[in-house]
């Protein structure tokens, strides 16, 4: 059976919106009655990968498949990129500007907790052109 | 289940309004008028304050209730205070509920303040199994998590609320009071919004209903006012204080618990969805208690309310500023503790499920989405629903047939015609380059 696709466009430049994305995910996956780990899961993955592309790449697009085995998530943006993808998922470790500090975000927690709530993640990037996070979550 | 919330049809003339506003997407418009699917509808009221006909109403019960029973009481509701302007006191409306045929009165706000006495001296034997602890005292929040929010549900509070516990309370002393049996005694809240008039009969929280009805604040309200004038000197009727009083509005009740618990108060739905699907995805640390209230300002901006929210809660904070911290001791006044206790487990309601088997839901799912990339997306409301999403669901639920989008059939008429994109109404049409962009 083939995967049911979602997307969604992140805006950029928009702390106080992010999490649309996500929220409005969640409500599709509810419908479809997945188990309520898997929803929190992917719901809270889809968050941090929203907050990351507000705050490091002016936004980009989240797209989703939903199959039967398990959820793929990609975030994709054409932002700066990540130039150290070891140090970036360190816990604690991040780059995220005073403004976004100043709402409580960029605690360094961002790709380590897609990694803690995945079952794979994988990170494409390139400095200058953009990042792609993939993550898989088993259902 | 029944609901109180309920459409005139006389005065509907389907104009989409409170479809746009349902909070659960749960009005459509059917045959020219607006059409509730019942197991969505949380009771909220929302539909009630947009509907620019006055066509939708909270029906509550009606007074005439009162004569099948030998001897009556009234709950009133907290908010029921601040609809008086220069008010003296509580006292002076539970007296006049006297003079208006009750036989007793007995505050809502009393059993507000024992729950709030309990949860500060107990707080393990009210709390619930998972943290953030999430109250349940409004009616139409429950029944909201039931449907969007189930992993939520063991963070509700396995207590009743307090019309509830009041209504249990007022029928033992009436009992005791009067000798009669317990169904001679007619209990009747008198309540602020179209959630409590609904729970009343169907509690989500009780096998049984406690109450025998419910009478709306703004039906007792102008009854109120006269006799409330010819009182000279109230009789000392008043039995709770601020900690009870306060539940009225959003934030009383989590400031009349524990010293040094962090809460949130929220209300408003939107609000309240929102922060339900934060504290879901663990986004809200460091929490210990939610309120969350389905009206703005809390019970005070029910849509069976007569006064304006904000002004209900000044006068109500000033009406507590001479009333004492707290009348209630629960061990004390409760003999049975066990009372508050829910004997009905908070069931999940999967309204918004596509279907049992996922597979088959899965299915329709792509062809929602398939059939939502063809509408316009303007939300005109046509069709008869809130959104061309919820219009793709329908249509693939069974619900709509795909004809009903105006743009569909006007689309299928082109391809009759072959005319540009004169099928579609003046205002959707493209700009043409030679025009000019037009200011309205």
């Amino acid at each position: 059976m083939e995967p049911v696709k979602l997307v969604y466009p992140v805006e950029g430049g928009d702390l106080i919106e992010a999490g649309e994305a996500s929220s409005k995910m969640k409500l599709t996956l509810k419908k479809l009655g997945l188990p309520p780990d898997v929803i929190r899961r992917a719901s809270i993955c889809m968050y941090e990968g929203e907050i990351n592309m507000v705050i490091h790449a002016d936004g980009g697009r989240a797209e989703v498949d939903v199959g039967m085995e398990e959820i793929t998530i990609r975030m994709i943006d054409q932002g700066p990129g990540i130039p150290d993808v070891n140090k970036a998922m360190e816990e604690g470790y991040s780059t995220a500007g005073d403004m976004a500090r100043d709402l409580g975000f960029g605690a360094g927690m961002g790709l380590p907790n897609m990694k803690r709530y995945s079952d794979e993640m994988e990170i494409e990037t390139a400095v200058g052109s953009g990042t792609t996070v993939t993550i898989k979550i088993k259902i | 289940m029944e609901h109180s919330v309920s459409i005139e049809y006389a005065r509907c003339r389907g104009c989409t309004t409170c479809m746009k506003s349902c909070p659960t997407q749960a009005i459509r418009v059917r045959r020219g008028k607006a059409a509730i699917l019942q197991e969505r509808c949380v009771d909220c009221g929302e539909c009630i304050r947009s509907c620019p006909h006055k066509a939708i109403k909270a029906v509550s019960d009606s007074l005439c209730r009162l004569k099948d029973f030998k001897y009556t009481v009234a709950l009133p509701d907290p908010a029921l205070y601040g609809q008086f302007q220069h008010l003296d006191g509580t006292a002076r409306v539970l007296e006049g509920l006297l003079r208006l045929g009750f036989d007793a009165v007995f505050e809502t706000a009393k059993a507000s303040e024992l729950l709030s006495d309990q949860a500060r001296k107990h707080p393990r034997d009210t709390a619930s199994s998972a943290r953030p602890v999430i109250s349940s005292a409004c009616p139409a929040v429950l029944r909201l998590i039931r449907m969007r929010f189930p992993q939520l549900l063991d963070h509700i509070t396995a207590t009743i609320t307090p019309v509830e516990l009041a209504a249990i309370l007022a029928r033992q002393k009436a009992v005791q009071d009067t000798g009669f049996p317990p169904e001679d005694i007619g209990v009747f809240a008198i309540v602020p919004c179209s959630a409590q008039v609904t729970a009343a009969h169907t509690p989500d929280d009780l096998q049984q209903p406690v109450l025998d009805g419910a009478f709306s604040i703004r039906e007792l309200y102008v009854k109120l006012l006269t006799p409330m004038q010819q009182i000279e000197t109230p009789l000392p009727l008043s039995t709770a204080g601020r900690g009870g009083v306060r539940w009225a509005f959003c934030g009383g009740e989590a400031s009349a618990r524990a010293p040094g618990e962090r809460f949130l108060a929220v209300d408003g739905m939107d609000s309240v969805i929102r922060i339900l699907g934060a504290i879901e995805d663990d986004r809200v640390p460091d929490v210990d208690f939610v309120e969350l209230c389905a009206c703005t300002q809390g019970c005070v901006g029910g849509c069976l309310t007569v006064e304006d929210p904000f002004v209900s809660t000044m006068r109500l904070r000033h009406l507590m500023r001479e009333m004492p911290d707290s009348r209630s001791d629960f061990d004390a006044e409760v003999s049975d503790p066990s009372i508050i206790q829910a004997d009905k487990e908070l069931e999940f309601a999967p309204v918004f499920l596509l279907d049992k088997d996922r597979t088959v839901a899965m299915e329709k799912m792509a062809a929602i989405h398939e059939l939502e990339r063809k509408l316009p997306g303007l939300l005109c409301g046509s069709c008869g629903a809130p959104s061309c999403h919820a219009f793709a669901e329908d249509v693939v639920l069974g619900r709509a047939e795909c004809s009903d989008c105006i743009f569909q059939v006007r689309a299928r008429m082109r391809e009759m015609t072959g005319d540009g994109d004169e099928y579609l109404p003046t205002p959707f049409r493209k700009r043409r380059k030679e025009e000019p962009a037009e200011h309205t």
